[in-house]
Protein backbone atom coordinates (compact mmCIF):
# COMPACT_ATOMS: atom_id res chain seq x y z
CA UNK A 1 0.00 0.00 0.00
CA UNK A 2 2.86 2.65 1.02
CA UNK A 3 4.33 2.08 -2.25
CA UNK A 4 1.53 2.25 -4.14
CA UNK A 5 0.36 5.62 -2.53
CA UNK A 6 4.33 6.51 -3.07
CA UNK A 7 3.50 6.11 -7.09
CA UNK A 8 0.60 7.63 -7.28
CA UNK A 9 1.61 10.92 -5.68
CA UNK A 10 4.65 10.43 -8.11
CA UNK A 11 2.15 10.46 -10.89
CA UNK A 12 -1.61 9.48 -10.88
CA UNK A 13 -2.18 9.02 -14.25
CA UNK A 14 -0.18 5.36 -14.30
CA UNK A 15 -1.98 2.97 -16.10
CA UNK A 16 -2.82 0.05 -13.32
CA UNK A 17 -1.03 -2.33 -15.70
CA UNK A 18 2.29 0.28 -14.89
CA UNK A 19 1.84 0.35 -11.40
CA UNK A 20 1.10 -3.43 -11.15
CA UNK A 21 4.81 -3.81 -12.77
CA UNK A 22 6.61 -1.53 -10.85
CA UNK A 23 4.91 -3.27 -7.41
CA UNK A 24 5.95 -6.62 -8.90
CA UNK A 25 1.67 -7.37 -8.18
CA UNK A 26 -0.71 -8.10 -10.58
CA UNK A 27 -2.86 -5.71 -12.09
CA UNK A 28 -6.46 -6.91 -10.36
CA UNK A 29 -4.42 -6.44 -7.45
CA UNK A 30 -3.31 -3.17 -8.49
CA UNK A 31 -7.55 -2.20 -9.11
CA UNK A 32 -8.58 -4.38 -5.88
CA UNK A 33 -5.88 -1.84 -3.62
CA UNK A 34 -6.83 1.63 -5.01
CA UNK A 35 -10.64 0.70 -4.63
CA UNK A 36 -10.22 -0.26 -1.35
CA UNK A 37 -7.79 3.15 -0.51
CA UNK A 38 -10.72 4.91 -2.37
CA UNK A 39 -13.60 3.19 -0.50
CA UNK A 40 -11.65 3.74 2.83
CA UNK A 41 -11.23 7.72 1.73
CA UNK A 42 -8.19 7.62 1.76
CA UNK A 43 -7.71 8.42 -1.64
CA UNK A 44 -9.95 11.23 -2.09
CA UNK A 45 -9.24 12.17 -5.69
CA UNK A 46 -6.40 12.63 -8.56
CA UNK A 47 -5.91 16.06 -9.63
CA UNK A 48 -3.23 17.73 -11.73
CA UNK A 49 -0.32 19.67 -10.02
CA UNK A 50 -0.76 22.96 -12.16
CA UNK A 51 1.81 25.42 -11.91
CA UNK A 52 -1.00 28.54 -12.11
CA UNK A 53 1.84 31.33 -12.82
CA UNK A 54 2.44 29.82 -15.76
CA UNK A 55 -0.77 29.02 -16.65
CA UNK A 56 -2.38 32.44 -15.70
CA UNK A 57 0.18 34.87 -14.54
CA UNK A 58 -2.37 37.48 -13.20
CA UNK A 59 -4.04 35.11 -11.24
CA UNK A 60 -3.08 35.38 -7.47
CA UNK A 61 -2.53 32.85 -4.82
CA UNK A 62 -3.23 34.28 -0.85
CA UNK A 63 -2.84 32.60 2.64
CA UNK A 64 -5.19 33.64 4.65
CA UNK A 65 -5.45 33.60 8.28
CA UNK A 66 -8.56 33.80 10.40
CA UNK A 67 -8.79 34.17 13.91
CA UNK A 68 -11.93 32.51 15.04
CA UNK A 69 -14.55 32.40 18.02
CA UNK A 70 -15.41 28.96 18.56
CA UNK A 71 -18.97 28.37 18.49
CA UNK A 72 -20.57 26.76 21.63
CA UNK A 73 -22.20 23.49 19.85
CA UNK A 74 -19.96 22.99 17.14
CA UNK A 75 -16.61 24.36 17.83
CA UNK A 76 -14.64 25.31 14.27
CA UNK A 77 -16.17 22.51 12.47
CA UNK A 78 -19.45 24.11 10.96
CA UNK A 79 -17.16 27.66 10.17
CA UNK A 80 -14.85 25.77 8.46
CA UNK A 81 -16.89 23.37 6.34
CA UNK A 82 -18.78 27.10 5.52
CA UNK A 83 -15.56 28.48 4.40
CA UNK A 84 -14.66 25.22 2.17
CA UNK A 85 -18.03 25.08 0.37
CA UNK A 86 -16.28 28.55 -1.69
CA UNK A 87 -15.11 27.72 -4.97
CA UNK A 88 -12.08 30.04 -4.66
CA UNK A 89 -10.67 28.34 -1.98
CA UNK A 90 -8.11 25.80 -1.94
CA UNK A 91 -7.57 24.79 0.88
CA UNK A 92 -8.70 24.82 4.81
CA UNK A 93 -6.74 23.66 7.74
CA UNK A 94 -7.09 24.27 11.75
CA UNK A 95 -4.36 25.36 13.35
CA UNK A 96 -2.45 25.33 16.39
CA UNK A 97 -0.44 28.42 17.34
CA UNK A 98 -1.31 32.34 17.34
CA UNK A 99 -4.21 32.13 14.59
CA UNK A 100 -6.55 29.34 14.41
CA UNK A 101 -7.75 28.73 11.01
CA UNK A 102 -5.58 29.39 7.76
CA UNK A 103 -7.37 29.10 4.27
CA UNK A 104 -5.52 28.94 0.75
CA UNK A 105 -7.32 30.99 -2.13
CA UNK A 106 -6.87 31.13 -5.72
CA UNK A 107 -8.03 34.40 -7.34
CA UNK A 108 -8.05 35.82 -11.15
CA UNK A 109 -6.38 38.89 -10.03
CA UNK A 110 -5.72 40.94 -6.56
CA UNK A 111 -8.73 42.76 -6.55
CA UNK A 112 -10.68 39.28 -6.65
CA UNK A 113 -8.72 37.71 -3.77
CA UNK A 114 -9.17 41.17 -1.81
CA UNK A 115 -12.66 41.18 -2.16
CA UNK A 116 -13.51 37.60 -1.65
CA UNK A 117 -11.95 38.52 1.96
CA UNK A 118 -13.15 41.58 2.89
CA UNK A 119 -16.95 40.13 1.47
CA UNK A 120 -17.31 36.57 2.36
CA UNK A 121 -14.30 36.07 4.92
CA UNK A 122 -14.22 39.13 7.01
CA UNK A 123 -18.31 39.00 7.38
CA UNK A 124 -18.54 35.55 8.85
CA UNK A 125 -19.51 36.96 12.54
CA UNK A 126 -17.42 34.09 14.57
CA UNK A 127 -13.98 35.88 12.49
CA UNK A 128 -12.63 38.41 14.52
CA UNK A 129 -9.86 39.14 12.52
CA UNK A 130 -7.85 38.07 9.04
CA UNK A 131 -4.74 38.63 7.63
CA UNK A 132 -3.73 38.34 3.85
CA UNK A 133 -0.72 36.90 2.24
CA UNK A 134 -0.27 36.67 -0.73
CA UNK A 135 1.72 34.56 -2.42
CA UNK A 136 5.21 36.06 -4.37
CA UNK A 137 6.39 32.87 -6.53
CA UNK A 138 6.27 29.46 -5.71
CA UNK A 139 9.44 26.50 -6.13
CA UNK A 140 7.23 23.68 -4.57
CA UNK A 141 3.74 22.08 -4.55
CA UNK A 142 2.43 18.59 -3.28
CA UNK A 143 5.83 17.72 -3.47
CA UNK A 144 6.98 18.41 -6.96
CA UNK A 145 9.16 21.26 -7.86
CA UNK A 146 7.53 23.76 -9.81
CA UNK A 147 10.42 26.14 -10.38
CA UNK A 148 11.68 24.84 -13.20
CA UNK A 149 13.11 21.55 -14.22
CA UNK A 150 16.09 20.54 -12.26
CA UNK A 151 19.25 20.01 -14.93
CA UNK A 152 20.92 16.38 -14.61
CA UNK A 153 24.42 17.82 -13.58
CA UNK A 154 25.71 14.57 -13.50
CA UNK A 155 29.02 13.80 -15.94
CA UNK A 156 29.61 11.44 -18.57
CA UNK A 157 32.13 9.80 -16.63
CA UNK A 158 32.76 6.00 -16.57
CA UNK A 159 31.51 3.94 -13.57
CA UNK B 1 63.31 16.94 -28.31
CA UNK B 2 61.66 15.12 -25.14
CA UNK B 3 60.93 11.89 -26.36
CA UNK B 4 57.33 10.78 -24.27
CA UNK B 5 57.32 7.72 -25.77
CA UNK B 6 60.43 7.12 -23.86
CA UNK B 7 59.51 8.36 -20.51
CA UNK B 8 55.97 6.78 -20.12
CA UNK B 9 55.59 3.68 -18.40
CA UNK B 10 54.83 1.19 -21.22
CA UNK B 11 52.18 -0.31 -19.28
CA UNK B 12 50.02 2.41 -18.66
CA UNK B 13 50.83 3.15 -22.61
CA UNK B 14 48.88 -0.51 -23.29
CA UNK B 15 46.55 0.40 -20.87
CA UNK B 16 43.13 0.41 -23.26
CA UNK B 17 41.17 3.65 -22.52
CA UNK B 18 37.30 2.42 -20.92
CA UNK B 19 35.53 1.06 -24.05
CA UNK B 20 32.39 3.53 -22.46
CA UNK B 21 34.39 6.48 -23.32
CA UNK B 22 33.88 6.37 -26.92
CA UNK B 23 29.61 6.81 -26.55
CA UNK B 24 30.00 9.10 -23.82
CA UNK B 25 32.26 11.10 -26.09
CA UNK B 26 29.51 10.73 -29.14
CA UNK B 27 26.87 11.72 -26.56
CA UNK B 28 28.47 14.65 -25.46
CA UNK B 29 27.99 16.44 -29.47
CA UNK B 30 24.66 16.02 -29.60
CA UNK B 31 21.12 17.54 -28.20
CA UNK B 32 18.07 15.73 -26.92
CA UNK B 33 19.96 12.63 -25.89
CA UNK B 34 18.19 10.72 -23.30
CA UNK B 35 21.02 9.23 -21.32
CA UNK B 36 21.02 5.99 -20.09
CA UNK B 37 24.60 5.77 -19.36
CA UNK B 38 25.93 6.65 -16.13
CA UNK B 39 26.51 5.07 -13.09
CA UNK B 40 25.43 7.38 -10.30
CA UNK B 41 22.56 8.00 -8.42
CA UNK B 42 19.87 10.56 -9.62
CA UNK B 43 19.17 12.00 -5.97
CA UNK B 44 20.77 14.68 -4.53
CA UNK B 45 22.72 13.83 -1.06
CA UNK B 46 20.37 13.95 1.92
CA UNK B 47 19.88 17.85 2.88
CA UNK B 48 21.11 16.77 6.29
CA UNK B 49 24.38 15.76 5.13
CA UNK B 50 24.90 18.67 3.03
CA UNK B 51 24.04 20.84 6.10
CA UNK B 52 26.59 19.25 8.09
CA UNK B 53 29.02 19.84 5.57
CA UNK B 54 28.40 23.68 5.35
CA UNK B 55 28.40 23.92 9.62
CA UNK B 56 31.67 22.04 9.26
CA UNK B 57 32.99 24.72 6.62
CA UNK B 58 31.85 27.77 8.60
CA UNK B 59 33.66 26.11 11.97
CA UNK B 60 36.75 26.02 9.73
CA UNK B 61 37.41 22.47 9.57
CA UNK B 62 39.65 22.52 6.80
CA UNK B 63 43.04 20.85 7.96
CA UNK B 64 44.42 17.30 7.05
CA UNK B 65 42.88 14.47 9.39
CA UNK B 66 44.39 11.58 10.99
CA UNK B 67 46.03 9.45 7.74
CA UNK B 68 43.32 6.51 8.08
CA UNK B 69 40.15 9.21 8.93
CA UNK B 70 38.70 10.96 11.76
CA UNK B 71 38.59 8.36 14.48
CA UNK B 72 34.98 9.37 15.37
CA UNK B 73 33.76 8.21 11.11
CA UNK B 74 36.29 5.09 11.28
CA UNK B 75 34.39 4.27 14.92
CA UNK B 76 31.00 5.08 13.31
CA UNK B 77 32.02 2.58 10.04
CA UNK B 78 32.63 0.15 12.45
CA UNK B 79 29.24 0.36 14.08
CA UNK B 80 27.54 0.69 10.43
CA UNK B 81 29.64 -3.36 10.09
CA UNK B 82 28.44 -4.63 12.71
CA UNK B 83 24.75 -3.14 12.59
CA UNK B 84 24.89 -4.52 8.74
CA UNK B 85 27.24 -7.31 8.80
CA UNK B 86 27.30 -8.63 12.19
CA UNK B 87 31.18 -8.43 12.36
CA UNK B 88 33.38 -6.28 14.19
CA UNK B 89 36.04 -4.44 13.02
CA UNK B 90 38.45 -2.23 15.04
CA UNK B 91 38.46 1.15 14.38
CA UNK B 92 42.29 1.99 14.87
CA UNK B 93 43.59 -0.61 12.81
CA UNK B 94 41.26 -2.22 10.78
CA UNK B 95 39.75 0.63 8.88
CA UNK B 96 40.62 3.02 6.55
CA UNK B 97 38.63 6.22 4.88
CA UNK B 98 39.65 5.97 1.42
CA UNK B 99 39.34 8.53 -1.76
CA UNK B 100 36.01 6.67 -2.52
CA UNK B 101 35.71 3.22 -3.19
CA UNK B 102 38.02 3.55 -6.21
CA UNK B 103 40.98 4.53 -3.97
CA UNK B 104 40.11 1.50 -1.75
CA UNK B 105 40.52 -0.97 -4.60
CA UNK B 106 43.38 1.03 -6.01
CA UNK B 107 45.19 0.39 -2.26
CA UNK B 108 43.93 -3.30 -1.55
CA UNK B 109 45.04 -4.48 -5.38
CA UNK B 110 48.65 -2.46 -5.29
CA UNK B 111 49.42 -4.11 -1.64
CA UNK B 112 48.66 -7.38 -2.57
CA UNK B 113 49.84 -8.04 -6.38
CA UNK B 114 53.13 -8.56 -7.39
CA UNK B 115 54.71 -9.47 -10.72
CA UNK B 116 53.62 -12.61 -12.06
CA UNK B 117 50.82 -13.03 -9.14
CA UNK B 118 47.55 -14.62 -10.84
CA UNK B 119 44.10 -12.14 -10.02
CA UNK B 120 41.26 -13.61 -10.52
CA UNK B 121 38.41 -11.15 -11.61
CA UNK B 122 34.48 -12.34 -12.38
CA UNK B 123 33.51 -10.46 -15.39
CA UNK B 124 31.74 -8.64 -16.63
CA UNK B 125 32.45 -5.83 -14.00
CA UNK B 126 33.55 -2.14 -12.74
CA UNK B 127 36.34 -1.43 -15.18
CA UNK B 128 39.08 -0.30 -12.72
CA UNK B 129 40.22 -3.77 -11.18
CA UNK B 130 42.10 -5.22 -14.57
CA UNK B 131 44.18 -2.06 -15.19
CA UNK B 132 45.37 -1.90 -12.07
CA UNK B 133 46.20 -5.57 -11.67
CA UNK B 134 48.18 -5.27 -14.65
CA UNK B 135 49.51 -2.26 -13.65
CA UNK B 136 51.54 -3.60 -10.76
CA UNK B 137 52.42 -6.90 -13.26
CA UNK B 138 49.62 -9.32 -12.32
CA UNK B 139 48.33 -11.52 -14.33
CA UNK B 140 44.30 -11.28 -14.95
CA UNK B 141 42.70 -14.12 -15.45
CA UNK B 142 39.19 -13.64 -16.09
CA UNK B 143 36.34 -15.59 -14.35
CA UNK B 144 32.93 -15.34 -16.89
CA UNK B 145 29.97 -15.11 -14.92
CA UNK B 146 27.12 -16.51 -17.21
CA UNK B 147 23.32 -15.58 -17.68
CA UNK B 148 21.73 -19.04 -17.14
CA UNK B 149 24.06 -18.37 -13.73
CA UNK B 150 22.14 -15.11 -12.98
CA UNK B 151 25.51 -13.66 -13.03
CA UNK B 152 26.85 -15.65 -10.02
CA UNK B 153 30.34 -17.07 -9.50
CA UNK B 154 30.32 -20.97 -9.19
CA UNK B 155 32.30 -22.88 -7.20
CA UNK B 156 33.30 -24.76 -10.07
CA UNK B 157 33.99 -21.73 -12.06
CA UNK B 158 36.11 -20.41 -9.49
CA UNK B 159 37.68 -23.73 -8.90
CA UNK B 160 38.62 -24.06 -12.39
CA UNK B 161 40.62 -21.10 -12.37
CA UNK B 162 42.76 -21.37 -9.27
CA UNK B 163 46.69 -22.36 -9.60
CA UNK B 164 49.28 -22.38 -7.59
CA UNK B 165 50.33 -18.81 -8.56
CA UNK B 166 46.54 -17.20 -7.67
CA UNK B 167 47.14 -14.63 -4.89
CA UNK B 168 43.71 -12.62 -5.15
CA UNK B 169 40.19 -12.79 -6.17
CA UNK B 170 37.79 -9.60 -6.71
CA UNK B 171 34.35 -10.37 -5.56
CA UNK B 172 32.02 -7.41 -7.18
CA UNK B 173 28.60 -7.86 -5.48
CA UNK B 174 25.86 -6.43 -5.85
CA UNK B 175 27.69 -6.00 -9.26
CA UNK B 176 28.15 -3.15 -11.94
CA UNK B 177 26.71 -4.02 -14.60
CA UNK B 178 24.72 -6.64 -14.10
CA UNK B 179 22.76 -6.13 -11.00
CA UNK B 180 23.70 -9.87 -9.90
CA UNK B 181 23.75 -10.57 -6.54
CA UNK B 182 25.31 -13.53 -4.26
CA UNK B 183 23.09 -15.21 -1.80
CA UNK B 184 24.74 -16.75 1.57
CA UNK B 185 24.42 -20.16 0.02
CA UNK B 186 26.42 -18.91 -3.26
CA UNK B 187 28.82 -17.27 -1.11
CA UNK B 188 29.21 -20.82 1.21
CA UNK B 189 29.65 -22.79 -1.62
CA UNK B 190 32.36 -20.09 -2.51
CA UNK B 191 34.41 -20.11 0.79
CA UNK B 192 34.43 -24.23 0.87
CA UNK B 193 36.17 -23.58 -2.34
CA UNK B 194 38.67 -21.00 -0.96
CA UNK B 195 39.05 -22.34 2.67
CA UNK B 196 41.89 -24.35 2.21
CA UNK B 197 43.92 -21.94 0.16
CA UNK B 198 45.83 -18.89 0.56
CA UNK B 199 43.93 -16.55 -1.35
CA UNK B 200 43.09 -13.13 -0.42
CA UNK B 201 39.31 -11.50 -1.70
CA UNK B 202 38.53 -8.24 -2.33
CA UNK B 203 34.73 -8.36 -1.78
CA UNK B 204 33.52 -5.12 -3.67
CA UNK B 205 30.41 -3.98 -1.50
CA UNK B 206 29.83 -0.49 -2.99
CA UNK B 207 26.31 -1.30 -3.89
CA UNK B 208 25.60 -3.25 -0.49
CA UNK B 209 22.31 -0.91 0.47
CA UNK B 210 21.33 -1.40 -2.43
CA UNK B 211 19.36 -4.65 -2.97
CA UNK B 212 15.59 -5.98 -3.34
CA UNK B 213 14.17 -8.54 -1.41
CA UNK B 214 17.01 -10.19 -0.75
CA UNK B 215 19.68 -8.36 1.96
CA UNK B 216 23.05 -7.93 1.19
CA UNK B 217 25.42 -10.97 2.26
CA UNK B 218 28.84 -10.88 2.77
CA UNK B 219 31.74 -13.32 2.36
CA UNK B 220 33.43 -11.96 5.45
CA UNK B 221 29.98 -13.65 6.94
CA UNK B 222 30.58 -16.95 5.78
CA UNK B 223 32.94 -19.03 8.35
CA UNK B 224 36.28 -17.65 9.09
CA UNK B 225 36.48 -15.89 5.41
CA UNK B 226 36.84 -12.60 8.04
CA UNK B 227 40.24 -13.48 7.92
CA UNK B 228 40.85 -13.32 4.02
CA UNK B 229 38.17 -11.13 3.04
CA UNK B 230 39.04 -7.24 2.02
CA UNK B 231 35.87 -5.06 2.79
CA UNK B 232 35.63 -2.01 -0.26
CA UNK B 233 32.64 0.02 0.57
CA UNK B 234 31.70 3.63 0.35
CA UNK B 235 29.13 6.39 0.04
CA UNK B 236 28.75 6.93 -3.50
CA UNK B 237 25.97 5.02 -4.32
CA UNK B 238 24.28 4.16 -0.73
CA UNK B 239 24.04 8.00 -0.08
CA UNK B 240 24.13 9.49 -3.12
CA UNK B 241 27.52 11.00 -1.91
CA UNK B 242 29.76 10.55 -5.71
CA UNK B 243 30.98 13.26 -5.90
CA UNK B 244 32.51 13.97 -2.17
CA UNK B 245 34.95 11.03 -3.10
CA UNK B 246 34.68 8.72 0.63
CA UNK B 247 34.61 5.47 0.87
CA UNK B 248 36.44 2.65 2.80
CA UNK B 249 38.61 -0.27 3.35
CA UNK B 250 37.85 -2.82 6.54
CA UNK B 251 39.63 -5.61 6.74
CA UNK B 252 41.97 -7.76 9.04
CA UNK B 253 44.78 -5.72 10.84
CA UNK B 254 47.95 -7.50 9.21
CA UNK B 255 46.35 -6.47 5.68
CA UNK B 256 44.66 -2.67 6.65
CA UNK B 257 48.46 -1.66 8.80
CA UNK B 258 50.26 -2.18 5.09
CA UNK B 259 47.85 -0.42 3.17
CA UNK B 260 47.71 2.54 5.29
CA UNK B 261 51.45 2.69 4.38
CA UNK B 262 50.58 3.67 0.30
CA UNK B 263 47.11 5.33 1.14
CA UNK B 264 49.52 7.65 3.86
CA UNK B 265 51.98 8.45 0.55
CA UNK B 266 49.67 9.08 -1.86
CA UNK B 267 46.87 10.45 -0.43
CA UNK B 268 47.65 11.25 3.33
CA UNK B 269 44.45 11.82 4.20
CA UNK B 270 40.46 11.74 2.78
CA UNK B 271 38.69 15.14 2.03
CA UNK B 272 38.01 16.33 5.70
CA UNK B 273 34.67 18.12 4.89
CA UNK B 274 33.46 14.79 3.34
CA UNK B 275 34.54 12.83 6.31
CA UNK B 276 32.44 14.94 8.78
CA UNK B 277 29.86 14.81 6.72
CA UNK B 278 29.73 11.56 6.48
CA UNK B 279 29.70 10.79 9.83
CA UNK B 280 26.05 12.29 9.59
CA UNK B 281 25.19 10.27 7.07
CA UNK B 282 25.62 7.15 9.05
CA UNK B 283 24.11 8.56 12.09
CA UNK B 284 20.94 9.72 9.93
CA UNK B 285 20.32 9.06 6.91
CA UNK B 286 19.32 5.17 7.15
CA UNK B 287 15.50 6.21 6.01
CA UNK B 288 16.86 8.21 3.24
CA UNK B 289 18.64 5.04 1.94
CA UNK B 290 15.00 3.33 1.97
CA UNK B 291 13.56 5.91 0.36
CA UNK B 292 16.05 5.60 -2.69
CA UNK B 293 16.16 2.01 -2.53
CA UNK B 294 12.21 1.77 -2.93
CA UNK B 295 12.51 4.01 -5.86
CA UNK B 296 14.84 2.49 -7.52
CA UNK B 297 13.26 -1.02 -6.93
CA UNK B 298 9.74 0.56 -8.48
CA UNK B 299 12.22 1.32 -12.03
CA UNK B 300 13.89 -1.97 -11.74
CA UNK B 301 10.83 -3.61 -12.09
CA UNK B 302 9.51 -1.33 -14.67
CA UNK B 303 12.66 -1.81 -16.80
CA UNK B 304 12.94 -5.47 -16.86
CA UNK B 305 9.34 -5.80 -17.72
CA UNK B 306 9.64 -3.68 -20.66
CA UNK B 307 13.00 -5.22 -21.95
CA UNK B 308 11.33 -8.55 -21.50
CA UNK B 309 8.49 -7.32 -24.12
CA UNK B 310 10.65 -5.66 -26.38
CA UNK B 311 11.95 -8.95 -26.94
CA UNK B 312 15.64 -8.55 -24.72
CA UNK B 313 16.08 -10.73 -22.66
CA UNK B 314 16.15 -9.10 -19.54
CA UNK B 315 17.15 -11.05 -16.10
CA UNK B 316 15.73 -10.07 -13.00
CA UNK B 317 18.67 -8.26 -11.27
CA UNK B 318 18.81 -7.83 -7.39
CA UNK B 319 21.08 -5.18 -6.54
CA UNK B 320 22.53 -1.95 -7.97
CA UNK B 321 21.07 0.13 -9.76
CA UNK B 322 21.47 -1.85 -13.48
CA UNK B 323 19.71 -3.88 -15.85
CA UNK B 324 21.93 -5.99 -18.14
CA UNK B 325 19.28 -6.93 -21.09
CA UNK B 326 20.52 -9.44 -23.87
CA UNK B 327 20.77 -7.91 -27.34
CA UNK B 328 22.14 -10.67 -29.42
CA UNK B 329 18.42 -11.14 -30.98
CA UNK B 330 18.99 -8.22 -32.97
CA UNK B 331 21.62 -9.85 -34.64
CA UNK B 332 24.32 -6.80 -33.72
CA UNK B 333 27.09 -6.69 -31.68
CA UNK B 334 27.35 -4.57 -28.42
CA UNK B 335 28.69 -2.00 -30.10
CA UNK B 336 27.23 -1.58 -33.61
CA UNK B 337 23.98 -1.70 -31.15
CA UNK B 338 24.81 0.73 -28.69
CA UNK B 339 26.38 3.12 -32.13
CA UNK B 340 23.13 2.71 -33.97
CA UNK B 341 21.06 3.58 -30.59
CA UNK B 342 22.61 7.06 -30.06
CA UNK B 343 23.06 7.98 -33.86
CA UNK B 344 19.33 6.99 -34.55
CA UNK B 345 17.43 7.74 -31.53
CA UNK B 346 19.34 9.44 -29.17
CA UNK B 347 19.92 7.10 -26.21
CA UNK B 348 22.77 6.19 -24.78
CA UNK B 349 23.27 3.35 -23.12
CA UNK B 350 26.72 0.90 -22.32
CA UNK B 351 27.86 -1.72 -24.25
CA UNK B 352 28.16 -4.90 -21.99
CA UNK B 353 31.83 -5.98 -23.33
CA UNK B 354 32.97 -2.51 -22.18
CA UNK B 355 33.04 -4.86 -18.50
CA UNK B 356 35.24 -7.38 -19.45
CA UNK B 357 34.98 -9.38 -22.81
CA UNK B 358 32.26 -11.90 -21.78
CA UNK B 359 29.59 -8.95 -21.79
CA UNK B 360 29.83 -9.01 -24.97
CA UNK B 361 25.91 -8.82 -26.48
CA UNK B 362 24.53 -7.68 -23.68
CA UNK B 363 23.76 -3.63 -23.06
CA UNK B 364 24.00 -1.96 -19.22
CA UNK B 365 21.21 0.27 -18.89
CA UNK B 366 20.92 2.78 -15.57
CA UNK B 367 18.09 3.30 -14.05
CA UNK B 368 19.64 6.10 -11.91
CA UNK B 369 16.53 7.93 -14.00
CA UNK B 370 13.41 9.18 -13.10
CA UNK B 371 10.26 7.13 -14.35
CA UNK B 372 9.37 9.34 -17.15
CA UNK B 373 12.89 9.82 -18.17
CA UNK B 374 12.88 5.63 -18.40
CA UNK B 375 9.58 6.06 -20.54
CA UNK B 376 10.80 8.15 -22.54
CA UNK B 377 14.25 5.96 -23.26
CA UNK B 378 11.79 2.60 -23.94
CA UNK B 379 9.69 4.32 -26.42
CA UNK B 380 12.50 5.84 -28.34
CA UNK B 381 14.08 2.14 -27.83
CA UNK B 382 10.88 0.36 -29.09
CA UNK B 383 11.05 2.32 -32.43
CA UNK B 384 14.60 1.90 -33.14
CA UNK B 385 13.44 -2.07 -33.28
CA UNK B 386 10.91 -1.42 -35.12
CA UNK B 387 12.78 -0.05 -37.68
CA UNK B 388 15.92 -2.68 -37.17
CA UNK B 389 13.46 -5.70 -38.19
CA UNK B 390 12.56 -3.37 -41.19
C1 LIG C 1 31.45 -1.75 -8.53
C2 LIG C 1 32.02 -0.41 -8.22
N1 LIG C 1 32.98 -0.30 -7.30
C3 LIG C 1 33.52 0.88 -6.97
C4 LIG C 1 33.10 2.05 -7.57
C5 LIG C 1 33.78 3.32 -7.17
O1 LIG C 1 32.96 4.27 -6.63
P1 LIG C 1 33.49 5.45 -5.70
O2 LIG C 1 34.93 5.62 -5.97
O3 LIG C 1 32.69 6.63 -6.09
O4 LIG C 1 33.23 5.02 -4.30
C6 LIG C 1 32.10 1.99 -8.54
C7 LIG C 1 31.62 3.21 -9.23
O5 LIG C 1 30.93 3.18 -10.20
C8 LIG C 1 31.53 0.73 -8.86
O6 LIG C 1 30.56 0.62 -9.78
Amino acid sequence: MDELIRLLKQNARMTDDELAVMLGVSADEVRKMIAKLEADGIIKGYSAIIDEAEYDPNSVFALIELNVTPQSQSGYEEIARQIASYDEVASVRLMSGTYDILVEVIGANIRDVSLFVSQRLATIDAVQSTATHFVLKAYKDNGIIIDGEEKDERSWVIS
Amino acid sequence: MIDYERLLNGKIKNTKPSGIRKYFDMAETMDNVISLGVGEPDFKTPWVVRQEAINILERGRTNYTANSGLIDLRKEISAYINRKLGLSFDPKSEIIVTVGGSEAIDLAIRCIVEPGDEVLICEPSFVCYRPIAELVGGKVVSIETKAENEFRLTADELKSKITDNTKLLILPFPNNPTGAIMTRADLEAIAEVLKDTNIAVISDEIYSELTYGEKHCSLAQIGDMRERTIIVDGFSKAYAMTGWRLGFLAGPKPLIEQMLKLHQYAIMSSPTVSQYAAIKALKECDADIEKMRNEYNARRRYLVDAFNRLGLDCFTPKGAFYVFPCIKSTGLTSDEFCEKLIMSKRVAVVPGNAFGGCGEGYIRVSYAYSISHLKEAIRRITEFLEELKG
